[in-house]
């Protein structure tokens, strides 16, 4: 009889053991420390993205989607912590939303065999799929954005911006030390002249640099920051009267919660933009049907809507897509990390997907392959409205400079390649 | 009734005058050494030693060199960061110039230079006391960060100013890079901790660990009695930074892999160890490994107990962590001064009294 009922009990479990398959997939998010201003919106947009899917659509391909949040804040250590902590639980893909702690998953989730997604972060040169093969940046790279913003300023001078000045205001880190090389070379291709000035973490202190820009009147002022460093830069800019339109910062220095402190000293501030800002999306019709109103929304709801919360809900969006295209490659529903990469690496972004996803004129259109994990490499701009406290686009999408970045990322990650003794793929 | 000296009969200067003096002790620290030797490498998983057992052995070198410049000596320091850092470049300096040597070397070596740097740095403790030397060491961490943020050749012009560590084995086994075992990073700090630990022991209670107490007691009558302030105070630095050294090339080579100067070993980092220190007990080589346990363990315990047990949401448990580490940090120094090593002084105390206290 016990017999009978062990093997009951066995055979329940096993019987029930394919239907309680999930889809782990974590978000190392910082919702504490300085960070936590640009943490929050994007930690929010990528929990809701995946609570509208399990809610609408029962998951991906009927299989739910469980997501691991752990805290990081932003620290390197804290991040190792929450790898080794979630990757024991069949986690299938790494979005640290942190290039420091990329650059510490790299090595340890390509000897591990699972896919990192650093999305428009972490190291450029992971672009090129031959010697990265566990690493993903699309859909474009912070060398891009370099370029992109010397391509608008190209555009705004006729052409030429011989002569110029153009200083860097940058996180005094690896993330923020990643677009010197291109400012550099692009510098040499077009006569500017580039004068960088480091803001050590966490960036509320930048007095001296700010009197160094109102001292040395640079034409204009690029920046890579993040945290509280973007509020105290667009404040110090506002304070020593330096033209807004004149500041241009990266993707990651362009939403609302850096923005909005400064009030309508932040008029006319420039930023690159990933994707489009605003919430006039389908999508948002079936957010609050499915999340908000059910109460299931992430966050505390203040940052719907926001361009970091449209980032972490692209970033679910393209985590889900590539999913999606894993289990189609693999023809099973409950996958593993190494079928996510194939999913990654075949994945193909159409307008078309985007408008069936609720989010139409939204990102670009992009394919991943085996040689190019970076996507396309374009970026429209944007500007602040500070009196209707909205972001407009001012541009249409702007590609990179092929010419200087293509060579760089090939010069970096073969470097690498021969550091780590890396055979190169996709032969 | 077990935990007593009666019986344990010692008949040489020898077993007179060793560290664990009762039977009983001496036998608890065989079983601890047996038990971090020859049990827990074959039960190591990743989760555990990189989250928890890498950490904490080397804190405990870092506590432990902290220990020896401020509890034993007296120095107040704030540059450990500083200090760590420069243990950590210049392990990756070596490494990537002379890949054919060990990395057992490369580390011993990147404590010989901190320590050089370290008495550098410790000249002014010659004239200042206290707080203000405390406000020199941290003109150290500072100048130190900024140096290797400043200088493309600490991080051999890499593009992003990381430093990355190349693979390299002991005898075939690799301790560092992606592919090292959780056991061999756990073994190789367990050996370099072991040894730290022995060293600063015999160190400290022999002849140039009383100068060190005499400075920190009262240098002027220290001088007086003939204790040379220069050598005394010069070599606390010296070998203080030696061991911070150590530990700062093990936490980049072996622990994290990758590393950010100014994120890794900024000024939290001095205080994290500073606290270390205080929170364990002053001029005490257990303290150091009770301080680093207490600071590294419980912030993991709390967070695995109310996000992983509790259900919390990652932010609220990530504040509350703060809270409840701020609050056990003074309710401690309330409670007891000195530190985790003079509850565990008094615990023993009561131990050997014990059935049958007066």
């Amino acid at each position: 009889m016990r017999l009978k009922l062990v093997s009951l009990a066995l055979a329940g479990i096993m019987a029930a053991a394919p239907a309680m398959a999930e889809l782990v997939v974590t978000s190392l998010s910082y919702r504490t420390g300085p960070y936590a201003a640009n943490g929050i919106p994007v930690a929010d947009g990528f929990a809701d993205y995946l609570t509208l899917l399990n809610e609408r659509d029962g998951g991906i391909g009927g299989v739910p989607i469980k997501m691991i949040e752990c805290e990081t804040g932003y620290n390197t250590e804290k991040g190792v912590e929450c790898y080794e902590a979630t990757k024991g639980e069949g986690a299938l893909v790494y979005s640290p939303l942190s290039t420091g702690i990329t650059y510490q998953l790299i090595p340890k989730a390509s000897a591990d065999g699972i896919p990192v997604h650093s999305m428009g972060y972490g190291r450029t040169s992971a672009a090129n799929g031959k010697v990265f093969e566990w690493i993903f940046n699309y859909p474009a790279t912070y060398w891009d954005g370099a370029s992109i913003a010397i391509n608008h300023l190209l555009d705004q001078n006729g052409g030429d911006l011989k002569g110029k000045k153009v200083a860097l205001v940058y996180h005094n880190s690896a993330y923020g030390k990643e677009p010197i090389r291109t400012l550099q070379e692009l510098a040499k291709k077009h006569g500017y002249e580039l004068s960088l000035l480091p803001v050590d973490h966490p960036g509320q202190e930048q007095k001296s640099q700010w009197l160094q820009i109102r001292r040395e009147k640079p034409d204009y002022v690029l920046m890579w920051g993040w945290g509280v460093m973007n509020q105290v830069a667009i404040q110090e800019a506002a304070n020593i009267r330096f033209p807004m339109e004149n500041f241009i910062g990266v993707w990651w220095s362009g939403s609302e919660n850096d923005t909005l402190p400064a009030g309508d000293g932040a008029n006319g501030y420039k930023a690159l933009a990933l994707a489009n800002p605003g919430s006039d999306y389908p999508i948002y019709g079936d957010l609050k049907k499915y999340v908000y109103d059910a109460g299931k929304a992430a966050g505390s709801g203040d940052q719907i809507g926001y361009v970091l919360y449209n980032r972490g809900m692209y970033q679910a969006l393209l985590t889900t897509e590539a999913i999606r295209k894993a289990q189609e490659i693999h023809g099973t529903m409950d996958i593993t990390p190494a079928m996510m990469r194939d999913g990654m690496e075949a994945l193909s972004i159409t307008e078309a997907r985007m408008s069936e996803l609720g989010l139409p004129d939204f990102g670009p259109a992009f394919d991943v392959s085996c040689e190019n994990h970076g996507g396309s490499g374009i970026a429209k701009i944007q500007q602040w409205d500070a009196g209707a406290k909205k972001w407009n686009l001012v541009t249409d999408w702007i590609a990179a400079d092929r010419s200087i970045v293509d060579p760089l990322i090939e010069e970096d990650s073969m470097a690498y390649a021969k550091e780590n003794n890396i055979a190169l793929r996709c032969n | 009734m077990i935990y007593r000296e009666a019986g344990d009969f010692s008949t040489t200067y020898e077993a007179d005058s060793q560290t664990f003096p009762i039977r009983f002790d001496r036998y608890r620290y065989y079983l601890v050494l047996a038990v971090a030797f020859g049990v827990i490498p074959f039960l190591v998983n990743d989760y555990w030693a990189n989250a928890v057992l890498v950490p904490f052995l080397i804190y405990a070198i870092a506590a432990i060199g902290l220990n020896i410049l401020t509890g034993y000596c007296g120095q107040v320091s704030l540059g450990t960061g500083g200090f760590m850092a420069v243990g950590a470049y210049a392990s990756y300096k070596l490494m990537t110039a002379f890949p054919e040597v060990s990395v057992i070397i490369h580390v011993i070596l990147a404590g010989g230079i901190t320590a050089g740097v370290g008495v550098l740095f410790g000249l002014p403790s010659l004239r200042i006391k206290g707080f203000y030397l405390a406000v020199a060491t941290l003109a150290a961490q500072f100048f130190l960060v900024w140096l290797f943020n400043r200088v493309p050749w600490f991080y051999n012009h890499s593009a992003s100013g990381q430093i990355s560590v190349p693979e390299r084995t002991v005898i075939g086994v690799p301790v560092t890079g992606p592919n090292t075992d959780a056991w061999a990073k756990y073994l190789i700090c367990l050996v370099f901790v072991f040894a730290c630990a022995w060293l600063a022991r015999n160190l400290t209670r022999g002849k140039i660990g009383r100068t060190w107490m005499a400075i920190r007691d009262m240098d002027i009558a220290a001088e007086i009695i003939g204790v040379n302030p220069l050598a005394a105070k010069l070599s606390a630095f010296a070998v203080s930074s030696f061991f911070i050294g150590i530990a700062g090339a093990l936490f980049f080579s072996v622990y994290l892999g990758a590393v950010e100067v100014g994120e890794v070993f900024g000024i939290q980092k001095s205080f994290l160890v500073l606290f270390m220190v205080i929170i364990g007990g002053l001029g005490s080589i257990f303290g150091s490994f009770a301080g680093a346990a207490f600071l590294v363990l419980l912030p993991v315990l709390l967070k695995n107990i109310l996000v992983g047990t509790l259900g919390w949401s990652t932010d609220l448990a990530a504040h509350f962590e703060l809270v409840i580490v701020g609050g056990l940090i003074i309710t401690f120094l309330i409670m007891e001064p000195h530190g985790l090593a003079q509850l565990w002084r008094l615990a023993k105390e009561k131990l050997r009294l014990w059935p049958f206290p007066h």
